[in-house]
């Protein structure tokens, strides 16, 4: 599917216009941060944790053929239908089928980022199925018509007065209501009703094991349970990457998951499916969709390591402050301008420079993708690519040669200084000056460092010299 | 690494605790087999190509520094700047020329010193794309300091004259957090340290400003500052207020970079506060008068 090249930049800069939503956003994301801090810092072997998924995560992606091979076995030996799709399509394709196949016309999905990736909502309807969105920030923005801005807290982006608002023109709600415990008792009646009507659940997959055949769903509302306990058939989506080689590994990652995406030390519900249940049926859809590509490059095949805990967004100066629509993508923030981009160059491309370097979802990352490093490793990919914008290209090619040479330096220095310090305002501060659009420039001083460096060494010399 | 030198450098430098006494000479013993030869420590000093144009007292109080702990400093003329602006827009053929020149210039000098966290992390953490395998790059990693680091694990500074009679808000500024971790980052469960906070301490009267946000990014990020305008302020200021509801009265950084991006948007929106250099507030310079808005 190809998209529209964009500017995070521009996207950015309509967020932070409005400044008391920005401030309201970026405090409400810092708060998760810090409840993320205390969580792990409750924990002192945390770092030897990370360590260790790291470890278990950078292992299976080594040898993901044999393991996926050994959990379809074991999936199969518990009951359960593998399906293969190397594509968003065929992933879409191979529900959709199922769901035929079975007659279903009204679904209970809960909270899975793959199947937002495969746009799989948007396809089932297309073809007449009705799919409601069970958890409860994902219910919100699907009936705004909106995507999630955020992989883990989807409807971070939304007061409660608007979720009032919004719940009184769907479920009848008092106007004006913004009591966060009455709104969520008006949307657990409302999905009640739509749990009771579905034909099928369709959940998501935080970690299939492979040893076992068995998938794990961790969730805070328990949506999934309800959502595949009720109908007798349940499809599981998951990227290729959710897979752990053993049941013992999850007691690393179940103590890394929760703790980095919203400082709980376990998710509410941690639902560990092996096989259908007494009467229905289990297919688990097993989902490429570049995934096998990114795996070859030696550069980012680490971003596969991504337990999708949505820690660094939280941590993202630049994502609290820009928000996560204005990445335009299903994986937001660091990660997802690192996965994106590696997708879909022409349209991504601006993702990679959407970042200060500043390293923080490095160290808060709790499977260590270097995730700023592999942000800048995208710039010289981008470059190369042809997508740097040719201004940019020019200027650096530019600096770079005054940079080569001593002389051109400081005659540049020279007058740049020279320039700043008597040209009239308007001719300093205008449009070309996007730094000055709200900050000043240095004031030059009369003699650059070396000037007065040299100075200082003669006066040592002379000094040195009388006391001789 | 840093036990390397530490190992190295058998003798204890000397440090004046007053000013007449600043030609004191570190001593240190680069052939342990031969206790009698004793030489002054020499460094070469490199400093960024901005500072050079802008901020020349920043550098002069890192000589000033270096100096009164006997050190010898060297400043290779030829030098401009380490690559790292090309480096981050993705320009490798544009700063590959760059880091082959700094090599060059500075491959022979027993240490590297510069007052930027950011430039040495170019050179310690990110030219091994441009240089890996040059005769005298494995050297050059392990011998370039950021200034508060080279004091605390090479010079093992302990005490510091002056006074600085103000309270002190430390930016710690990401490159020379993060990539060379002067200072444990708050995202890590690791035992609590930071270098330029250590050295901050040694001053009489200084005070430190307890901030809400530890260590969030100021929003410079180099050519950031102008790709993302908008957050790029907007991280400035929420910055700047930070240390304002600290009380500070200063904001101090290992970087000159994040302050002269945090000074563009002080002085623009008339706010009160400084900023100053770490070496500037450890050479002793006292607080830049307030500014009349």
């Amino acid at each position: 599917m190809a998209r529209a090249s964009f500017r995070h930049a521009d996207n950015a800069a309509a967020f932070v216009a409005n400044q008391q939503r920005t401030a309201w956003h970026d405090k409400a994301l810092w708060f998760v941060r810090t409840k993320r801090d205390a969580a792990a810092g409750s924990l002192p072997e945390w770092e030897q944790l990370r360590e260790a998924a790291s470890q278990i995560k950078l292992h299976t992606l080594s040898r993901l053929a044999d393991y996926l091979e050994q959990f379809e076995e074991n999936a199969a030996r518990l009951g359960g239908h593998v399906h293969w799709a190397q594509t968003a399509e065929q992933h879409n394709e191979i529900v959709l089928d199922l769901l035929r196949s079975h007659g279903v016309t009204r679904v209970a999905k809960s909270k899975s980022m793959l199947t937002e990736e495969c746009h799989l909502n948007p396809y089932l309807e297309q073809h007449g199925v009705q799919v409601v969105d069970t958890d409860l920030g994902e219910r919100i923005v699907q009936l705004r018509k909106e995507s999630p801005s955020h992989i883990v807290l989807p409807a971070i982006h939304i007061k409660k007065e608007e979720v009032g608002e919004l719940f009184h023109q769907h479920m009848g709600t008092r106007a004006g209501a913004v009591d966060p415990t009455y709104l969520t008792e008006a949307a657990r009646g409302h999905l009640r009703e739509k749990f009771i009507a579905a034909e099928a659940g369709i959940t998501g997959v935080n970690f299939a094991v492979a040893e076992t055949g068995g998938i794990v769903v961790c969730t805070n509302e328990g949506n999934a349970d309800l959502g595949v306990s009720l109908p007798p058939l349940h499809i599981a989506c998951m990227g290729i990457e959710k897979l752990i080689p053993r049941a013992e590994h999850l007691a690393v990652f179940l103590r890394l998951l929760a703790r980095s995406a919203t400082g709980q030390p376990i998710t509410t519900y941690t639902s560990h499916f092996h096989g259908p249940r007494p009467g229905g049926e289990l297919h688990i859809v097993l989902v490429d969709n570049g995934r096998s590509r990114l795996r070859k490059s030696q550069e980012f095949r680490p971003a596969l390591k991504c337990i999708r805990c949505g820690a660094c967004m939280n941590t993202c100066p630049v994502y609290r402050r820009s928000g996560g629509h204005s990445y335009q993508a299903t994986v937001p923030g660091p990660i997802g301008s690192v996965l994106n981009p590696t997708r879909d160059a022409s349209a991504y491309h601006s993702l990679p420079f959407a970042c200060s370097l500043c390293g923080s979802c490095t160290d808060v990352c709790p499977v260590k993708v270097p995730l700023h490093q592999q942000l800048l490793a995208l710039r010289s990919e981008m470059a190369e690519q042809g997508q740097l914008a040719r201004s940019k290209r020019w200027q650096m090619k530019l600096a770079s040669a005054v940079l080569r040479r001593s002389w051109l330096y400081r005659v540049a220095g020279t007058i740049a200084r020279w320039f700043l310090r008597w040209a009239p305002k308007s001719f300093v501060y205008n449009r070309w000056n996007v730094w000055g659009k709200q900050r000043n420039l240095p004031e030059p001083p009369r003699q650059t460092f070396r000037r007065q460096f040299r100075r200082h060494v003669e006066q040592k010399r002379n000094s040195t010299g009388d006391s001789q | 690494m840093i036990a390397f030198f530490a190992a190295d450098t058998t003798a204890k430098p000397l440090y004046s605790t007053n000013g007449s006494e600043s030609f004191g000479r570190c001593t240190y013993n680069r052939w342990p087999l031969f206790e009698s030869i004793e030489k002054p420590m020499r460094v070469g000093l490199f400093i960024p190509c901005y500072v050079d144009q802008f901020y020349p007292d920043v550098g002069m109080a890192t000589v000033e520094l270096l100096e009164r702990h006997g050190v010898e400093v060297d400043y290779p003329d030829a030098q401009t700047c380490c690559g790292q602006p090309m480096a981050n827009t993705g320009c490798v053929a544009e700063t590959r020329p760059l880091a082959e020149r700094f090599l060059h210039i500075f491959g022979d000098y027993p240490y590297v010193v510069s007052p930027s966290g950011s430039c040495v992390a170019m050179v310690r953490k990110h030219y091994d794309r441009y240089l890996t395998g040059r005769p005298g790059f494995a050297e050059l990693v392990q011998k370039t300091f950021e200034l508060c680091e080279f004091l605390v694990d090479v010079l093992h500074v302990e005490g510091l004259p002056g006074r600085f009679p103000h309270r002190v808000g430390l930016h710690q500024s990401c490159h020379g957090l993060r990539e060379l971790r002067s200072g444990r980052a708050s995202e890590l469960v690791e035992t609590r340290f930071s270098k330029p906070r250590q050295l901050l301490q040694m001053l009489d009267g200084l005070e430190m400003a307890d901030l809400q946000r530890p260590d969030e990014c100021c929003g410079f990020g180099g050519t950031f500052a102008v790709g993302e305008e908008a957050v790029s302020c907007r991280m400035g200021m929420d910055r700047i207020n930070d240390h304002e509801t600290a009380e500070a009265e200063v904001i101090t950084a290992t970087d000159m970079s994040c302050l002269m991006h945090l000074a563009g948007l002080i002085g623009r929106h008339g706010k009160k506060i400084s900023v100053m250099h770490i070496a500037q507030i450890l050479a002793g310079r006292s607080l830049p008068e307030a500014r009349s808005s």
